[in-house]
């Protein structure tokens, strides 16, 4: 393998696991955009996702694999999205006029109690998840998509996995960005991110938008579970820490609260974790993610494509 | 039309409104003057269902309607252009507008086309954001966004702050049609002056508490509405 093969091979990994980040920062983004709370559950949503995911491999097994991919992403995003919509109204909803810092911490509160759920679903004696393993231990995945290089013999790899990727997560952010723009639903989104009281003024429920907000941002890492699971092979309850803090990084750096700036963040983060992979070491990967992130913050505070909000007034 | 039967109101431990009584009937343009702090604001917000009402009744069409959530108090008819005039300033006009009524579903384009006609400087600009407008600009894309719920009763709040004295003679221009056209209208305002020109009657708030209740042109004669609110 020559370098620029090298290069090119970790460009694709790094794109790739690049797509999923962004799917779970669109969710990040999306929540702080309507009630401007980082929801710290997210990463954990995402590995409840997971967990979600085996389970519906596990009872759907003996169907073709084309049926249980279907499942797979009808199932484990309603899962996620029913469940971070719950969460909005049972938690956060009560908090609205609270100070920002209640609803954090309840986010805070709410990472933990999704984490043991984690550890308590991976102890449950099914199949998948190996009867008799600890539950803390890493689950397998089963392949269900497969290894094959796309590219033929060349060096470089661009597997049905990657395809898988591109093809599930390309679409659904476009879709995403035309509801956002287009639809009835979605301006009620941008108008009570931008004024919750004027929105309400306008016969708007704004209860009602935010917690549709959860839903659809939930959706979105039930989706990114999916994929991360079958791009990966292996799932564990700790899983969501790192994907939350790779996906909230990605979300600061593109502009928290702008779509495309979570996808282009998330892209981003891919890429660096890749090279920094194989041009730095795997032990360094996690500082330089950490670094990005400090280094936006002190110098470029509203992201990549963040709005600077000057208004006439 | 809209009925407030002994209002209480307000933040915290305190109320802001301590008894407001008031009527608009159908059809009237109604002014509410005071100082600043005195409830005016408090008084809107109540009515539209975003302050709770403590204690006393709100009554519209002759149905209660204290304490309905925000959203069915715009369905019954009740729009509410707000202090500061708050328009989606990263939304277009037409976004604006078209969020105005998002509660019907019924000609809106027609509706469109009439709120434009009473607004023609927004009608080259419907795909400019709503934050590039000038103030003048936004008050009147904040009244055409509420007259786009159809409502019976609106509700205008401090329509002149803020806005060049030219810009402020346009604006109570343009409630006085919006008014002709058949929408009843209550109207909070610093500007007595003007408010009461165009008012039929108006009330005098002064720290949460009804002072004063005439018709406007009597207002306009009275000593201590003068003294207070005219200047001299």
């Amino acid at each position: 393998m020559t370098g620029w093969e090298v290069f090119l091979q970790q460009l694709i990994i790094g794109l790739s696991n690049g797509m999923i980040i962004a799917l779970i920062a669109l969710g990040y983004t999306m929540v702080y955009g309507i009630i401007e709370l980082i929801n710290f559950a997210h990463g954990d949503l995402f590995m409840l996702g997971c967990f979600a995911a085996l389970t519906v491999v596990s009872l759907t097994g003996d169907l073709p694999v084309w049926l249980v991919l279907l499942l797979l992403l009808v199932l484990t995003p309603v899962f996620c999205g029913g469940l971070n919509w719950l969460v909005d109204r049972l938690a956060y909803r009560h908090l609205r006029d609270a100070t920002k810092l209640a609803p954090l911490v309840s986010a805070i509160g709410v990472s933990f109690v999704f984490l043991n759920l984690g550890l308590f679903w991976g102890g449950l004696p099914l199949k998948v998840f190996g009867f008799g393993k600890a539950a803390a231990a890493p689950k397998d995945f089963p392949t269900l998509v497969s290894n094959a290089n796309l590219l033929g013999n060349s060096n470089v790899e661009f597997t049905t996995k990657d395809l898988l990727v591109l093809v599930i997560t390309v679409p659904l952010m476009v879709g995403l960005t035309l509801f956002v723009k287009q639809t009835r639903a979605g301006k009620a989104m941008r108008a009570v991110a931008q004024d919750r009281l004027a929105a309400q003024l306008m016969g708007i429920d704004a209860n009602r938008v935010i917690g549709q907000t959860f839903l659809l941002g939930g959706g979105l890492a039930g989706v990114a579970s999916v994929v991360a699971a079958l791009y990966n092979n292996t799932i564990y309850f700790q899983m969501g820490y790192r994907a939350g803090m790779d996906a909230f990084t990605a979300a600061v750096l593109g502009g928290i609260g702008s779509l495309p700036g979570a996808v282009l963040g998330g892209l981003c983060i891919g890429l660096a974790r890749a090279l920094s992979d194989q041009y730095i070491a795997t032990r360094w990967t996690n500082v330089m993610v950490f670094a990005i992130l400090i280094l936006v913050l002190v110098f470029r505070p509203s992201g990549l494509l963040g709005a600077k909000h000057r208004e006439k007034v | 039309m809209l009925a407030l039967e002994n209002i209480h109101a307000g933040y915290g431990p305190i109320d802001v409104l301590k008894g407001i009584t008031l009527r608009v009937n159908e059809g009237e343009i109604v002014t509410v003057l005071g100082a600043n702090g005195a409830g005016k604001s408090t008084t809107l917000m109540t009515i539209a269902g975003v302050n709770p009402c403590r204690q006393g009744m709100i009554t519209f069409a002759g149905e209660p309607i204290a304490n309905l959530p925000v959203h069915e108090i715009v369905r019954l008819g009740i729009s509410q252009v707000p202090e500061g005039r708050r328009i989606f300033p990263r939304l277009t006009i037409r976004e604006n507008l078209e969020l105005g009524a998002f509660q019907r579903n019924d000609d809106i384009a027609g509706d469109l086309e009439r709120a434009l006609d009473l607004f023609p400087i927004l009608r080259e600009r419907t795909g400019q954001l709503g934050g590039t407008l000038s103030g003048g600009e936004q008050q009147m894309l904040a009244i055409a966004r509420a007259l786009m719920a159809r409502p019976k009763l609106l509700l205008l709040d401090e329509p002149s702050l803020g806005l060049a004295p030219l810009m402020v003679v346009k604006i109570f221009e343009i409630i006085r049609a919006i008014n002709q056209q058949g929408t009843t209208i209550l109207l909070v305002e610093q500007n007595a002056n003007m408010a009461l020109h165009i008012a039929q009657r108006g009330y005098v708030l002064e720290t949460g508490r009804i002072v004063l209740e005439d018709s406007a042109a009597n207002l306009i004669n009275n000593e201590q509405v003068r003294k207070s609110y005219l200047g001299g």
